[in-house]
């Protein structure tokens, strides 16, 4: 079959949050958005609590208070030029979004609402501030909602489920991308001047996750086979209050609508680790604290859970605040929260790392941040880095729509000066080898591998010894795991040998890049001897900033080894100090 | 516990007519029909085809006819269907694959009803201003997913396809109703046209289909009210 050619100017891999916001700021250029998914079925959609900006609708709050707790709370590692634009220009998205319709919740004089959640605070850390503009707690839907409603409004072309499968340089320029059709198989290549890559995260590198199946990770692995870094991926974040076993999010909300969190033994135990801001402390260090009550054998009897305890909310606050959390609930774990203590336990959730980019949202390729033109990344799967070791609560909905129009705005600009670079000869070579070898497998026979076998031995493995706690023998161990499970992939062959709709042969694509992701989260991990952040190495408790206050770079050489390099963090108006909450 | 699972299948391009087939499955009652499903596609037969992403009911992928209703497959559990699980495509879709339906005449009605925020007046430098009662008015119909259940529940659209459906309707009324709106003559056209909300007979199948609990019939109703009464 013949591949499709399409010529645009931009093209945005990915239709979340960071996309569409993204398209927004491009409509009226040549604009293409690839999705895998239809737009509105993308993870944004699921995020709960708010999006935090210092609008002071409830009490007392301006943006450095927000710089400061975004930068402490990531245990100094975020680049402090990029905080100090998250800070400032959340506002004004927030109210952009009021005025697309967003239906925010409100306060009785009629503003945006707004709850306490974990990190925010007032007066650089005295006390926990309402910071977090939220709608319920669906928040993540009403934003992603508003913003596919301005992409329709603004005749945004879609190209729903497509799987994107390659990235094309020209030379040192970006030229385009190849992507497979779903329906049909079809392959398509699309020529263009810039490409946005936002494609999430890749929480289903591990066993427990809040993270939709579709998050694999795509973008950074399609960067990384291009030859980009990925930065700091050794910081994995994981949400505290994942419901027991399935990982469900319970959002932060609850706690910040003064939900509390319980051991088997009835103790409040944040007391212990967080003693002025408890159970609204960072989401690292009660992940860190539940774990540690676990290993003591402290969990609910003596099982692998806390309790996040939000009877004493009473019904009201609890469904009209926090409905969708208590229909999770009552769905899977058959309890009501009005009445009964909810099981949680820490839950893979979010990748500080990812693909490189200044404040413009470029993709930048080494130490000395230098711009391959026409690449541009957004959102989870990029690392501006405005979240450093660890992201607070509300601030991923921040970085989407700031840093997505941010760099939808630049690509507007690139766009108007670049020329189109010529496709690279026989474009769709490298996609077509690709799905011939899953469909195909080994030579054609030999004894296949399964994708799904496969990926249950990554996600185990990753979640054993490369999570919340982690040492140099765990994560060694865990590397030569990866490594034997890049080798047995080559062997992979799928059972669908049709092309309408192969979501087998899409979970074979997925797996790769969950591979490849993972590889890089574990090397970077092995070599940051420090423990920073979401980053805890039990071999290497403290933080150490004479030898690791630096981002670090994972690329792929010729070779296909890895290679770590590092670049400095950008600090302005904050100095490290020790983290204490 | 044990689970027979009887699916539809059929693929476009190849099949005629679409079949049965059967699998077992070995499953905890309190796990998602979704996870019985991922069970056969992952350990058993690899070509089934259903789509799903975020597996807790929210991103709106795996609705989908579950024992003779429409249901999103990660949001009911095995202990709640019995030992032997009817699944099958909703209807009314074209189907492309299995489970998987054809969407793309779905999202056009949902643009048809400009699912957007019209307001002519120029924003303020903060935000609108808008009471919680206000807000409350359109809350039930901002939960909508785009699943598909209720349009696909529908004998009015299963009769008349060219019918907006109680999606595109429920996510009219959450514009309709909201105070900061300025545009409810024109909303009030394509709601009151042939293919409007007259084609709706009460019937009260999509109330029952939506996963996310909203009363759609009743939506529904309250447009056919500003229709003849105004709205209020």
């Amino acid at each position: 079959m013949e591949a499709v050619y399409h010529r645009y100017d931009a093209v945005i891999v990915g239709g979340g949050g960071a996309g569409l916001m993204a398209a927004v700021n491009l409509a009226g250029q040549e604009v293409a958005v690839l999705s895998k998914l239809y737009p509105v079925r993308s993870h944004t959609g699921t995020a709960q609590g708010g999006i935090g900006a210092a609008l002071g609708n409830v009490e007392e709050d301006h943006w450095e208070w927000h710089m400061f707790d975004t930068v402490k709370g990531s245990d100094y590692l975020a680049d402090q030029d990029a905080t100090e634009i998250l800070a400032r220009e959340a506002v004004e998205t927030v109210y952009e979004l009021e005025h697309w319709g967003l239906p925010f919740s409100r306060t009785p004089d009629g503003k945006i609402a707004q709850r306490r959640f974990g990190g925010h605070t007032r007066e650089f850390g005295k006390a926990p501030v309402h910071r977090s503009c939220y709608a319920a707690d669906r928040t993540g839907h009403m934003i992603l909602q508003t913003l596919y409603q301005q992409c329709i409004k603004n005749r945004v072309k879609f190209f729903d489920e497509y799987l994107v499968l390659d990235l094309l340089l020209e030379g040192q320029r970006t030229a385009g991308v190849v992507a497979l059709s779903i329906a049909d198989g079809q392959l398509h290549v699309f020529h263009a001047k810039a490409v946005l890559l936002a494609t999430g995260g890749c929480g289903r590198i591990y066993q427990i996750t809040s993270n939709a199946h579709a998050l694999t990770g795509d973008g950074m692995a399609l960067a990384l086979r291009a030859g980009v870094p990925l930065e700091d991926m050794e910081f994995f974040q994981f949400h505290p209050t994942g419901i027991y076993k399935l990982g469900i999010l319970i959002t932060e909300g609850a706690r910040g609508e003064g939900g509390k969190l319980f051991n088997g033994r009835g103790e409040r135990f944040m007391e212990r680790y967080a003693p002025t801001l408890l159970d609204l402390a960072p989401r690292d260090i009660i992940s860190r604290a539940i774990y540690r009550e676990l290993r003591q054998g402290h969990g609910v009897e003596g099982k692998w859970y806390v309790h996040l305890d939000l009877r004493h909310l009473g019904r009201e606050v609890i469904e009209t605040k926090l409905p969708d959390i208590t229909d999770f609930v009552r769905t899977y774990l058959g309890i009501d929260p009005i009445t009964e203590p909810i099981p949680v336990q820490p839950t893979a959730h979010y990748a500080m790392g990812g693909v490189p980019t200044d404040v413009s949202g470029r993709v930048v390729v080494d130490e000395k941040n230098t711009v391959l033109p026409g690449l541009y990344a957004a959102g989870e799967c990029a690392c501006v880095s405005v979240h450093g070791a660890n992201r607070l609560g509300t601030n991923s909905l921040v970085d989407i729509l700031v840093f997505g129009r941010r760099a939808g705005r630049d690509m507007g600009r690139y766009v108007g000066e670049a020329e189109l670079p010529p496709l690279p000869a026989q474009p769709e070579e490298r996609a077509r080898a690709l799905l011939a070898r899953l469909r195909e497998g080994p030579n054609g026979d030999g004894r296949a591998e399964s994708v799904a076998a496969l990926r249950d031995e990554l996600q185990r493995e990753m979640m054993d010894k490369a999570s919340v706690f982690r040492t140099g023998e765990s994560l060694a161990e865990v590397r030569e795991q990866v490594r034997a499970l890049q080798e047995r992939y080559q062997q992979v062959r799928v059972q669908d040998r049709g092309w309408v709709f192969n979501t087998d042969l899409v979970e074979a694509v997925e797996l790769g890049f969950l591979l490849d992701v993972a590889e890089v989260t574990v090397e970077a991990a092995l070599a940051r001897q420090e423990s920073r952040g979401a980053h805890y190495r039990e071999d290497f408790p403290q933080r150490d900033d004479v030898k690791w206050l630096k981002h670090s770079l994972g690329r792929r050489t010729a070779s296909g080894a890895l290679e770590l390099s590092y670049k400095p963090v950008t600090i302005t108006r904050f100095q490290p100090q020790e983290r204490k909450y | 516990m044990k689970v027979k699972l009887r699916i539809k299948r059929f693929e476009r391009g190849k099949d005629r007519e679409p079949y049965w087939a059967e699998y077992e499955v070995e499953a905890e009652p309190t796990d998602r029909l979704l996870d019985a499903l991922h069970a056969v596609k992952w350990y058993q037969d690899g070509t089934l085809a259903f789509r799903r992403s975020c597996a807790h009911g929210v991103c709106g992928s795996d609705a989908m006819l579950i024992n003779g209703v429409n249901r999103l497959a990660c949001k009911v559990l095995l202990k709640d269907l019995g030992q032997r699980i009817t699944v099958e495509p909703m209807r009314g879709f074209a189907v492309i694959k299995d489970l998987v339906v054809e969407f793309d005449r779905f999202m056009e009605k949902y643009r048809l009803v400009e699912p957007y925020l019209k307001a002519g007046s120029e924003p303020p430098a903060k935000e609108r201003l808008q009471t919680p009662e206000e807000r409350e008015r359109f809350d039930d119909t901002t939960k909508c997913i785009l699943c598909g259940a209720c349009t696909t529940s529908c004998p009015s659209f299963w009769s008349n396809p060219d019918y907006l459906g109680p999606a595109a309707i429920v996510q009219a009324h959450r514009f309709l109703f909201d105070s900061r709106d300025e545009a409810t003559a024109e909303r009030l056209v394509v709601l009151g046209a042939r293919d409007g909300v007259w084609r709706c007979r009460t019937i009260y199948n999509c109330t029952d289909a939506c996963p996310r609990g909203i009363e759609v019939t009743r939506a529904i109703g309250e447009v056919k009210k500003a229709l003849l009464l105004g709205k209020r």
